[in-house]
């Protein structure tokens, strides 16, 4: 479990980017903190692995004050994925995935054996193992850059934006890929987007934050979509209110649902139709 | 013509004593540079001075600084070591600020995803920061090499011999094509130490190999950018 206590953060230059922020983070689940841009999420995001220090309040891990941990120590067991993947492009895709094990002494074989099953695990293919990121997709990279947070097997499993720089389309399948990895390694994940979208899809447990960290709601997707707190949510959640917002329509013997913008968005299962896609 | 007859068996001696006169400079001013520049990349406050500093040290006239440094240093007035020490003097300070503008180069993302990922500063630095300097390093150095080459001509005139030593025989004995000679070995010899500059680059740094683009659009994208240095590689 992670536990921001009271947490704080003002800049050098100023900014309280952080304003008193308290959250419990429930292990083994993904919890996505959303909120639109400069509403704190990176900075709290990177609290949890010192690379931001609070300046007021404290951050736990599993009941220990992480201020009492060395940074780097605690950084090489906590995953961290980012936009544009961060991946270093003087590295093979191999060594990238093998650099924190390499980092904490794993002998150099053992590493890259390790490395090759997880681009199993993230479905990339062995192939590219000896390729330079430069020559890789958007998405492909992105898959590197969810191996390397990995490779630890760490516990912890810190998202910064991931699949904000891919285009829909592979967006779609990498969220696809996390839910599946999730499934099967139950990490502790902590994401951070702006898409409601994506955090409905991907939260088990979703904090809305606003301006200074501050939480407006947090929940299920249900329970936000359901009752938003005020009228905040109501606006942010808006957008996908409206496509979420579904009516019925009668076509021929077919109860087909359409969204608020127009979309067909599937067919309502009946007694004697087929499977509805979904 | 007959002048390279009579004297070609001199060319393979200042030749090799320039070649050796250059690597010394560029070697260890390309060493030294390094600490000052990512020092003038990291602090604001040291940038401005050091750079200043460092490019004041540039505009010192060659010949002056090999009279001076003599003294300076207690070193005889003939010696090999005043030349030496004047080019890596010229060499840092050209090399300073190239080697600030590389450590700037860097993506500050993939910089960041290192400290994410439980590098050390010392490591970092070491196995992140500098390869990813590489190419605007290889770039700055290029200029360093080529220009040492032609600075070790001139300590010919306090003595140190060189391919130098054709352009002052040359100019006394009214030989104007022992001159031209003398010009185009140190060409030939800037251009060898550049090429093989540039193969060692490639060599250490395949990753930076420009893949499938088209050349002509890295010149624009780094204009377009101001970052032409990166493109020099
Ligand atoms: N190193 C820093 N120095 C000063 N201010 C900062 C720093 N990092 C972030 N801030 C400020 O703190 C606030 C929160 O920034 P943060 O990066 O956490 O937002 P975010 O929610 O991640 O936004 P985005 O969605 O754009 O990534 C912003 O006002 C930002 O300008
Ligand atoms: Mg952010």
């Amino acid at each position: 479990m992670i536990e921001f206590r009271e947490v704080s953060k003002r800049f050098a230059d100023g900014t309280l980017a952080v304003d008193g922020f308290s959250l419990q983070i429930p292990p083994h689940s993904t919890t996505v903190l959303v909120g639109s841009s400069g509403s704190g999420k990176t900075t709290l995001l990177r609290m949890i692995n010192r690379m931001v220090d609070p300046t007021e309040g404290t951050v736990e891990i599993d009941g220990e004050d992480i201020a009492t941990v060395e940074p780097v120590k605690l950084r090489r067991r906590i995953g961290y994925v980012m936009q544009n993947s961060g991946l270093l492009p003087h590295r093979r895709v191999i060594d990238n995935i093998a650099t924190v094990p390499r980092l904490t002494g794993v002998p150099k074989a053992a590493a890259h054996e390790r490395a090759l099953e997880l681009m199993d695990v993230v479905g990339l293919d062995r192939s590219l193992a000896r390729r330079y990121p430069n020559q890789l997709s958007g998405g492909q990279q992105q898959r590197v850059g969810v191996a390397r947070g990995l490779a630890v097997d760490p516990n912890i499993l810190l998202m910064d934006e991931p699949f904000g720089a891919v285009d829909p389309i592979v967006r779609a399948e990498l969220q696809q890929e996390v839910l599946r990895l999730q499934r099967e390694l139950g990490k502790t994940i902590v994401f951070v987007t702006h898409d409601i979208d994506e955090a409905f899809l991907l939260g088990d447990r979703i904090v809305l934050l606003e301006t200074g960290g501050r939480i407006v709601q947090t929940g299920t997707a249900e329970e936000i979509l359901a009752e938003p707190a005020n009228d905040f949510v109501a606006e942010f959640v808006g957008a996908a209110r409206g496509k979420r917002a579904l009516h019925e329509e009668r076509i021929g013997d077919r109860t087909v649902l359409v969204d608020g913008l127009g979309q067909p968005a599937g067919v309502l299962d009946s007694e004697g139709g087929s499977e509805a896609g979904g | 013509m007959n002048w390279l007859l009579n004297n070609y068996e001199s060319i393979p001696f200042y030749l090799f004593t320039h070649l050796r006169l250059s690597i010394l400079p560029i070697a260890i001013g390309f060493v030294l540079a390094l600490p000052l520049g990512w020092l003038a990349w990291r602090f604001q406050v040291t940038r401005g001075l050091l750079l200043t500093l460092v490019g004041l040290l540039y505009t010192i006239p060659s010949l002056a600084l090999f009279a001076l440094l003599p003294p300076l240093l207690g070193l005889p007035y003939l010696s090999e070591a005043n030349v030496e020490i004047a080019l890596t003097i010229y060499a840092v300070a050209l090399m300073a600020r190239s080697a600030a503008d590389a450590f700037g180069s860097v993506d500050p993302g993939v910089r960041q995803s290192a400290v994410a990922m439980g590098y050390g500063t010392w490591r970092r630095i070491w196995e992140v920061e500098l390869p990813l300097a590489g190419p605007v390093l290889l770039a700055g150095l290029r200029v360093v090499a080529v220009s040492t080459v032609a600075l070790v001509t001139v300590g010919v005139l306090v003595g140190v011999q060189s391919l130098g030593f054709y352009f002052t025989d040359g100019s006394q004995r009214q030989i104007p094509f022992e001159v031209f000679t003398g010009v185009v070995l140190t060409m030939l010899l800037a251009l060898a130490i550049d090429g093989l500059l540039v193969l060692l680059g490639r060599a250490l740094m395949p990753w930076a190999r420009p893949s499938k683009r088209r050349p002509m659009n890295r010149w624009i994208r780094a204009l377009g950018t101001g970052k032409v240095a990166e493109a020099v590689r």
